[in-house]
């Protein structure tokens, strides 16, 4: 399979270069840039609901310009559109920014350039996971516009409240469409995590051992074994609740009497669809986390000119992060009513992922102890990576309490907790790895003092945002309030609201540091050296400007693992994977 | 609207630094000063700034304590809760040293080993005894997290209600709640969703209002024959009338059935007491609620008693705690003449989600007791209603189902 069509060098037309193609980089770039458009709308969301959060009741011209007169009469948000919107902002960033987007991208870009394959095992089913996600991102857009609006009902969406239109206005058509859209995005994320697990298993090239693969590509190929997986429960979880709100059955419905009248359906139980929602819901944590943590291995340690410390226990950390996900769903639901020894036994599981989690952490400082680290803004995010992911994860140890969970469940501290060791850590990644691997994907390099400023003020923020809300959640503030003003008990946190809205505000304004620089550099940005980091993988080794097959001549040979940083004895301080052992010379991975 | 104002201008000043480093970029270009990897001053300058981060970010975590600390919750108002809050105290106290200890390392690390071409990195690729280490370590403090934290888990929910425990069912929808006590015989009489109506909101069932509710589907039935014979044959309306009609006949069914209940059964509702917008309980003495929903899921949240279930449509769900201090103690501890303990609704359930709240009391047992005896049982309350109500019929049928009770 390593060897083959090496001359494969046909003229292409434009729209089999850039629109339907199946090169693995362009549908890397389509993924980012339409991932890019949906964080966007997602941003503008939360800045929007942030105003009314802010300064609660208060009028804004921009609502109204957003929202019209319908949703935000007189600049003031309805409080409809409100849960629409927190709903909206859920389902784009945690789906189409973080799975979509994130994995998208760099499973595409990364797999076969650093497992030194030609292409995916199959270009056409990656195109088509790339049209599923385009297609479910276009009728998620669409949900918008409908006359009553979005699904607006979280965006774990549970029944009965998103699968009677009685209940509220975004359970009619809006709901519809959100379950079209997550019907298809599962196809896609199936059609994609089903390739990148056949291509890591059978087109690594020669001498590319599992135990030589960049962490990386450990972390996308577990990712897409927990999508695969896990994907398909969420479908039948759709699919039993599109019965439920358009076929009549009582699958997550009982004794209902709503709108003034008796609903006959009896025997469903909305308990279901949490156990099918989470069992999809908590591997999902780790199908955002795992690329992050995957890209920011990479990054920390080519920067840090030193190997990534403890190899081998973070491949067995990912592996057994990657078990546990499947075994902890139940510490969402500890005050469902579900049996009171189940949420032991599900506090437990989840406070055992707090050991590899923990191990990760250690090792990434580890490998910057004695480094020699080069401060591009890949690595400053990488380092932020980090910082979320432990300030996250701290507060993890207390939400799995089931006890613990009792006063602080759907507060706002689950709210700074899962936006910081989720949201947070995998944006930081994610940037890191488009400031990283940006010359590789467009042969440009992006602006450095652009990428600082975009830094600093994104890191800044970020913090400014869910930190404070810690505070809240503590004080006994429940998430998803479009107001806090009818109780007199949370009068003293109006501050924290507002400061929180200015972060948020300045944070989302600060993206387009980002946006620009990317789309600058794309064009007028100064061209890329060959391997402009100086980093031992191998997608440095193709040219500069991108040629289908990926590699002129013959596919590389692999001699070593991936960190050979600073190897004493070797005149550079990196030794590509591609230069073969010295004799008498460990590779450091291999003993 | 001055605020929109200020952070518009912020971000104008952001795109216009943004826009001159664009031009000063251009012009170090011309002179030929650009370089794929950072500068050494580059390097030096965002490594001070990994510590200028630390200090802010630990300054911004002490100044949220000092300014926010005492805002927060007040002392757990529930027996289980002071425990609670010990856990959490605990729990606190190791993760704020883990988070202070780690962040230290991370961003000194990157301070000190700031790139200098003159030097090679270490050559470290793992040490097994680190590792051990620092999984060991995590593992011993998770065992004792998880110990302590299952054991009150296990103390809060799975201990017996004692016997003599005030029972109340709180029973959301959208957006209010009611609160039902279980009355002097302690036992919450049996209900049912299709027993809903305008005088009996949490379908109850009592004999009375069984022949109410019959009557009452009834005369509804009766009008949809009436309706059906009026409307044009064919049409839709003769259709959506023939549907409501073989609805109701099921509801019909499914409600007489509720006459194979023991008498015994149907009697235990009488005693039972409604109360909206407040409930009391008495201090000292164990508090056993259950939960139902109407139509979507609530969760019944009390932060002051650390107490928290979700209410779920089709199923009945429990918590129970003992209070220890009442409303009026509370007022004198916070120094706050207006405080209330408080019941808000924490699932997301519909537009008014964020104002679904019940107030509730804390008094001594005796005071409890005198308030109890002064509510209306639900047999009571429904009498003169029904008496008072329009419906013919309706009326007609319950001074029947009077008489026979």
């Amino acid at each position: 399979m390593a060897t083959g069509h090496t001359d494969h060098h046909h003229e292409e037309t434009f729209i089999s270069k850039y629109i339907f193609s199946q090169d693995h980089k362009m549908i890397s770039k389509q993924f980012l840039i339409t991932g890019m458009i949906m964080a966007v709308i997602g941003m503008i969301m939360s800045s929007l609901f942030r105003l009314q959060l802010g300064w609660q009741g208060e009028s804004f011209w921009i609502l109204n310009f957003f929202l019209g007169d319908k949703w935000a009469p007189d600049g003031i948000l309805d409080p409809n559109m409100y849960l629409a919107l927190v709903t909206i902002h859920g389902t784009i960033m945690v789906f189409f920014l973080l799975t979509g987007g994130l994995s998208g991208t760099f499973a595409n870009l990364l797999i076969p350039f650093q497992i030194g394959a030609r292409d995916m095992a199959s270009g056409f089913m990656n195109m088509l996971s790339y049209w599923f996600f385009l297609a479910s991102s276009v009728i998620m857009i669409v949900s918008l516009f409908v006359e009553t609006g979005p699904a607006s009902g979280g965006w774990t969406v549970y029944p009965p409240l998103s699968a009677l239109p009685q209940a509220m206005p975004g359970s009619g058509l809006g709901m519809t469409l959100w379950l079209a859209s997550m019907s298809l995005f599962i196809v896609s994320s199936l059609l994609g995590g089903l390739n990148y697990v056949v291509t890591v298993i059978n087109l690594r090239t020669k001498g590319m051992t599992m135990t030589r693969l960049p962490l990386s590509i450990w972390a996308l190929f577990v990712t897409a074994i927990l999508g695969v997986l896990s994907f398909p429960v969420l479908f039948s979880a759709a699919l039993l609740l599109i019965f439920d709100r358009s076929f009549g059955t009582a699958f997550y419905l009982s004794d209902i009497h709503i709108a003034g009248e008796v609903m006959e359906r009896t025997g469903g139980s909305p308990i279901l669809y949490e156990h099918l929602f989470w069992f999809l819901g908590h591997p999902e944590v780790y199908i955002v986390l795992l690329p992050a943590l995957g890209i920011t291995s990479e990054v920390i340690a080519t920067n840090s000119r030193k190997p990534i410390f403890g190899y081998r226990a973070m491949i067995g950390s990912i592996l057994a992060i990657a078990f546990l996900s499947f075994i902890v769903w139940g510490h969402h639901m500890f005050l469902t009513g579900m049996n009171p020894f189940l949420g032991a036994v599900f506090t437990f599981t989840t406070l055992l992922i707090a050991i590899p989690s923990a191990v990760k952490a250690f090792n990434y400082i580890t490998t910057l102890w004695k480094g020699n680290i080069r401060f591009t803004p890949a690595m400053l995010f990488s380092i932020a990576m980090v910082s979320t992911f432990i300030s996250g994860g701290v507060t993890g140890i207390i939400l799995a309490d089931s006890a613990l969970d009792i006063n602080l469940h759907d507060t706002y501290f689950v709210v700074a907790h899962f936006h910081i060791v989720m949201g947070l850590s995998a944006v930081m990644a994610m940037y890191a790895g488009v400031y990283h691997w940006f010359p590789k994907m467009y042969g440009k390099m992006m602006n450095r003092k652009l990428g600082y400023a975009h830094f600093w003020t994104t890191f800044v923020c970020a913090y400014g945002v869910f930190f404070p809300q810690h505070f809240l959640g503590l004080a006994g503030v429940p998430r998803r309030y479009y107001s806090n003003s009818e109780f007199p008990i949370f009068d003293d946190l109006i501050s924290i609201n507002e400061m929180v809205s200015i972060f948020a505000i300045i944070g989302a304004i600060s993206q387009f540091i980002f946006i620009f620089n990317f789309f600058y550099s794309m064009f007028k940005g100064p061209r890329t050296t060959q391997n402009p980091w100086g980093s031992n993988t191998l997608e440095w080794t193709t040219p500069i400007d991108p040629i289908h097959g990926n590699w002129p001549g013959p596919l590389p040979t692999v001699h070593r693992w991936a960190y050979d940083y600073s190897k004493p004895g070797k005149p550079e301080d990196f030794v590509p994977q591609t230069v073969p052992l010295e004799d008498g010379e460990f590779d450091g991975g291999g003993h | 609207m001055t605020i929109f104002l200020i952070i518009l201008s912020i971000a104008l000043a952001v795109l216009a630094v943004g826009q001159l480093m664009r031009v000063f970029e251009a012009s170090s270009q011309l002179k030929g000063g650009t370089s794929v990897l950072p500068t050494d001053a580059e390097n030096k300058y965002q490594a001070k700034m990994m510590l200028v981060f630390l200090a802010a970010y630990f300054s911004f975590f002490a100044w949220l304590v000092a300014r926010y600390g005492d805002k927060l919750l007040p002392e757990s108002a529930s027996e289980h809760g002071v425990h609670l809050d010990n856990l959490l105290d605990f729990n606190f106290a190791i993760i704020t040293v883990v988070f202070a200890i780690t962040h230290v390392f991370l961003f000194y690390f990157a301070f000190k080993y700031v790139f200098n071409k003159d030097r090679k990195a270490y050559y470290y690729t793992h040490s097994n005894k680190l590792e051990l280490l620092w999984t060991t370590v995590p593992a011993i403090f998770l065992a004792v997290i998880v110990i302590w934290g299952l054991s009150e888990w296990i103390d809060i929910t799975m201990d017996e209600t004692p016997n003599d425990a005030v029972v109340i069912e709180l029973y959301p929808k959208q957006f209010d709640w009611t609160a039902r006590y279980a009355g002097s015989d302690s036992t919450l009489g049996a209900s049912n969703y299709m027993m809903i109506s305008g005088t009996n909101p949490l379908g109850v069932i009592t004999n009375q209002t069984l022949e109410g509710r019959i009557a009452e589907l009834e005369t509804e039935k009766a009008d949809y024959q009436i309706e059906l014979e009026k409307a044009p044959k064919g049409g839709l309306k003769e259709q959506e009338m023939i549907e409501k009609i073989e609805k109701w006949d099921r509801i019909l069914a499914k409600v007489k059935s509720f006459n194979d209940l023991d008498e015994a059964n149907r009697s235990l509702g009488n005693d039972d007491i409604i109360v909206k917008s407040e409930f009391v309980i008495p201090r000292g003495k164990e508090v056993s609620f259950k939960f139902r929903s109407r139509d979507v899921i609530h969760s019944a949240y009390m932060p002051h008693f650390r107490a928290q279930m979700n209410c779920v449509p089709g199923m009945v769900t429990e918590f129970h705690f003992k209070s220890t201090i009442t409303t009026d103690e509370m007022r004198e501890k916070t120094q706050n003449e207006e405080f209330d303990y408080i019941l808000l609704c924490n699932k997301i359930c519909g537009a008014a989600h964020y104002n679904m709240q019940m107030n509730i009391k804390v008094v001594e047992e005796e005071e409890f007791n005198k308030w109890m005896q002064e509510q209306e049982t639900f047999a009571e309350s429904i009498a003169p209603a029904e008496q008072n109500g329009t419906a013919n019929a309706n009326q007609e049928a319950n001074v029947i189902s009077m008489i026979e009770y």
